[in-house]
């Protein structure tokens, strides 16, 4: 150790401290000036505001650390249909751009460059207040297949009414779990005889054949609850039955979705061509058939380009769906950082927590990257 | 003669082919074109369902018939060779070619046909299509925000002497052109600080601030004629000892008095909107942010452990939290860190909030470029006897910046998009602007104008900046 490396290791530790003991000298003063005290106590207290789109039972009697968990709920929900959408419409516009055929190819770089040079929050905005806004009211609203009513009040689609739902979880539960055992021996045999087992085909029988089961084993029912239109008042109208998905959540997921998927294209269209064109001539010329190409070779090599960024974009929609406090859709950063922080005024306490919450969130993803990075790397002598 | 196979078109005969199968298409789109143009149904005498996918089935047999490889025909290779390669993609193309001219009487109608673009009042806008005199009247106030009308030459004339100021660059000669990095990086950001403070915000002429930067600009002038060896020591004293000097021995009270002549008349910051706070936001982020995110990457690659952890920390928090929270966290939490007595203006809490964000995704894209440089270059580097600095300086981030280009312009490209957030701290860009005239009684209703309005606007900047990435990309791209 010399002077040269142990100097502005000290200086930029001094820097940090003293900024540091700035800022919290301060808050200390700054709070006791304005009588609050620092502490999470109020997380149990009763937060009495009322929340219009919720997972779980809520209503102001609750605390707050239940309006915390409602809103990641919503939070979790809208970032999970975003998630869904974004990679499906990615993957398929990704496709799309690799296409021979001109007028595919132009149509999808137009959707890419259109969609990801505009603002999100503009998006967002456009399908809420613009787009959504042109929708008919509920008592004008023509019926989709007959079920599903797309109106300005949201979008009204039939709900599954449950008997012994659990049950019917844990079929799926134990179909998945029975899978994964699948693939572990149908691996096994390939490796020691050589001979493979049709896992794809085995697996979507198992998921089909045990909720099945279930429906006649394990006495689980299902109906379906069909919206209805109902009168409130003389001129106002509504559905009851069935599930309502708010405009909020329609917009922000459709946003996401859309404004997402023009990166994962993008990564998907980088994987693809990331593999070199020798790697299908040669395993064509070890006699595989052009499916078995794509499955064994070219998949596998793609995929390793394609999911690390991938699963950024994923982190970056999470991230993205905080925007949602613009268009008033109740996640996390709405009724937590939003309503709960007006109501108590404990800004430190309430802002920490809830970027505690993504720092988790986002730092647990980028661990399991790392882990799945090493373990997919090429091993290289 | 051959016999004519119709369902598999071969060279024989290709004129039978080709012209029975150029007539079903050209018929097919003809039918979809009057139908959109000028609703006419060709095929009404059709049941609804067949009336409904008859082009589609005559335009698909009409490119079956023309798929014939090696023609020898150009202009039918290259179609089928781009279209109508196999019946998936011949149908593919039929469905985008239908939806284009179906889709574009309404489109056209909306924006020009039936818009209307005279009137300065929602009276004016009575036809189905676009109400372009919305934006007319508003465009001010999209542009400029609250500033007063009478005032916005101010924000013309620094943008223009700044866009000028910045464009010096490419008419510089070669004598000049090692100064330019100095000029971009130090000087030209000290003065369009100063335009805005003194122009568009109409501060006074002396301000604390004033004293720093003649104190920095002194330094790094003396800075060229003190010997290298000295160089990192002189940085951390002399600028101090000038800043100093200049407060409290050579200028009086009375000089600072006299400094305090407002020579325009002051704006608050909450009065700046509309695209031009766009501009500013972005332009200051963007000179902050890069040459945090530089010493962040470099401190990340440092192998003193102090420094190397303050900067993981430092940027894996950044990158951990949507940029909403830390704008709540400047506008909320921040003023609580801060002695009773001070206080900083939220343009100014924005645009550190901003940088210190991108700065964290700044660093990591320079990341992935030093890791990508041999340890060769390193190695040759050291062996010349050239210190940190100077290795970094002459050799590392020369090739590294040039490998992440595009990843820099991407970071950028998404904090322009990011400056809408600003809405949070009630600080309104262009998009606050739309949101906030969409709501006044009189103009109620024309929500999509606006966003429309808005959104070529952000398009044309956004596209613009990734052109301007890309050629910038092909123009240092050195073969490795």
């Amino acid at each position: 150790m010399n002077f040269k490396k142990i100097l502005p290791q000290l200086l930029t530790l001094v820097v940090v401290i003293l900024v540091l003991g700035f800022f919290s000298y301060n808050a200390q003063v700054n709070m006791e000036n304005r009588g609050i005290t620092f502490g999470y106590g109020f997380l149990t207290q009763e937060s009495s505001f009322d929340v219009q789109f919720s997972l779980i039972e809520y209503d102001g009697s609750h605390s707050y650390f239940r309006a915390y968990l409602v809103g990641l709920l919503n939070t979790i929900l809208v970032s999970v249909i975003g998630i869904v959408f974004a990679t499906i419409i990615g993957v398929v516009v990704g496709i799309a751009r690799l296409s021979s055929n001109y007028l595919i190819e132009r149509t999808a770089a137009i959707y890419v460059e259109f969609f990801r040079n505009i603002p999100l929050l503009l998006q967002i905005f456009f399908w809420y207040f613009a787009a959504l806004r042109a929708l008919p009211l509920p008592e004008k609203a023509e019926p989709m297949f007959g079920v599903f009513f797309l109106t300005i009040k949201g979008f009204f689609v039939p709900a599954f009414v449950w008997n012994n739902l659990d049950i019917f979880i844990y079929s799926v539960i134990a179909a998945i779990i029975s899978i994964v055992f699948v693939k572990l021996y149908a691996k096994k045999k390939q490796e020691n005889q050589g001979i493979q087992t049709p896992v794809l085909s085995i697996s979507i029988g198992l998921l089909i054949i045990l909720p099945l089961l279930s429906f006649f084993l394990g006495g689980v029912d299902a109906s379906v609850e069909i919206p209805v239109i109902e009168q409130l008042s003389k001129t106002s109208f509504t559905f009851k039955g069935g599930l309502k998905l708010p405009p909020e959540l329609i917009s922000l997921a459709l946003a996401l979705s859309l404004y997402t998927a023009t990166f994962i294209a993008e990564c998907v269209r980088a994987g693809v061509q990331g593999v070199s064109k020798g790697q299908k001539e040669a395993a064509a010329s070890i006699g595989l058939t052009p499916n078995q190409v794509l499955k064994l070779v070219v998949m596998p090599q793609a995929l390793r380009i394609i999911i690390p960024p991938t699963t950024n974009q994923y982190l970056n929609l999470t991230k993205n769906s905080s925007l949602a406090a613009a268009i008033a859709y109740p996640d996390l950063v709405l009724v937590f950082a939003g309503t709960a922080l007006m109501q108590t005024g404990r800004a430190i306490e309430i802002v920490s927590i809830t970027m505690l919450t993504y720092l988790t969130l986002s730092i647990t993803i980028s661990i399991f990257m790392n882990w799945y990075n090493k373990k997919i790397a090429i091993k290289e002598k | 003669m051959n016999k004519l196979n119709f369902l598999s078109p071969d060279k024989n005969n290709l004129y039978a082919y080709l012209y029975s199968g150029i007539g079903l298409f050209s018929l097919s789109i003809l039918i979809v074109f009057l139908n959109s143009f000028f609703s006419l149904d060709l095929t009404s005498f059709l049941p609804g369902t067949i009336s409904y996918f008859l082009p589609l089935i005559i335009g698909f047999i009409g490119l079956h018939l023309i798929r014939i490889e090696y023609s020898g025909i150009k202009f039918l290779d290259i179609i089928n060779k781009n279209i109508n390669t196999n019946k998936f993609n011949s149908l593919l193309s039929l469905l985008i070619i239908f939806a284009v001219i179906k889709s574009l009487p309404p489109l056209l109608s909306w924006f020009i046909i039936d818009a209307n673009f005279a009137g300065d009042s929602k009276d004016a806008c009575s036809g189905s299509g676009a109400c372009w005199a919305y934006i007319k009247t508003w465009f001010n106030r999209f542009m400029y925000g609250m500033y007063p009308n009478a005032e916005q030459w101010r924000i013309n004339l620094s943008f223009i002497a700044l866009a000028f100021l910045g464009g010096v660059g490419f008419f510089a000669t070669e004598k000049f052109k090692k100064y330019l990095t100095l000029y971009y990086v130090v000087v030209y950001p000290i003065i369009a600080f100063l335009f805005i403070f003194f122009f568009i915000s109409g501060g006074p002429i002396f301000f604390d601030f004033s004293y720093g930067i003649i104190a920095a600009v002194i330094s790094i002038i003396i800075g060229f004629f003190i010997p290298s060896k000295f160089k990192m020591y002189y940085f951390l004293i002399i600028p101090i000892t000038i800043y100093i000097l200049l407060k409290y021995v050579f200028f009086y009270e009375e000089l600072i008095e006299l400094g305090k002549i407002q020579a325009f008349e002051w704006v608050e910051t909450g009065a700046w909107g509309g695209l031009s706070l766009t501009f500013i936001v972005s332009f200051f982020c963007l000179i902050f942010c890069f040459p945090i995110g530089l010493f962040l990457s470099l401190g990340r690659r440092s192998d003193l452990p102090i420094i190397k952890y303050i900067s993981i920390g430092f940027i894996e928090f950044w990158r951990g939290v949507p940029l909403i929270t830390v704008l709540f966290m400047s506008s909320v939490m921040f003023p609580m860190f801060l002695p009773e007595d001070m206080f900083i203006d939220k343009l100014v809490r924005v645009i550190i909030a901003i940088s210190l964000f991108e700065a964290a995704y700044v660093a990591e894209v320079i990341r992935g470029g030093l890791q990508a440089l041999p340890r060769g270059q390193y190695d040759a580097a050291k062996s010349l006897g050239m210190g940190y600095w100077k290795m970094h300086i002459f050799v590392i981030l020369p090739q590294a910046l040039k490998l992440v280009i595009p990843g820099i312009a991407n970071t950028f490209l998404a904090l322009v998009k990011d400056t809408p957030l600003i809405f949070v701290v009630g600080l309104l860009e262009i998009v606050g602007m739309l949101n906030l005239a969409k709501t006044n009684p009189e103009w109620l209703g024309f929500a999509m104008e606006g966003y429309v309005f808005a959104s070529i606007v952000f398009f044309i900047i956004c596209y613009a900046m990734s052109k301007y990435s890309y050629n910038l990309e092909q123009k240092y791209k050195t073969e490795r």
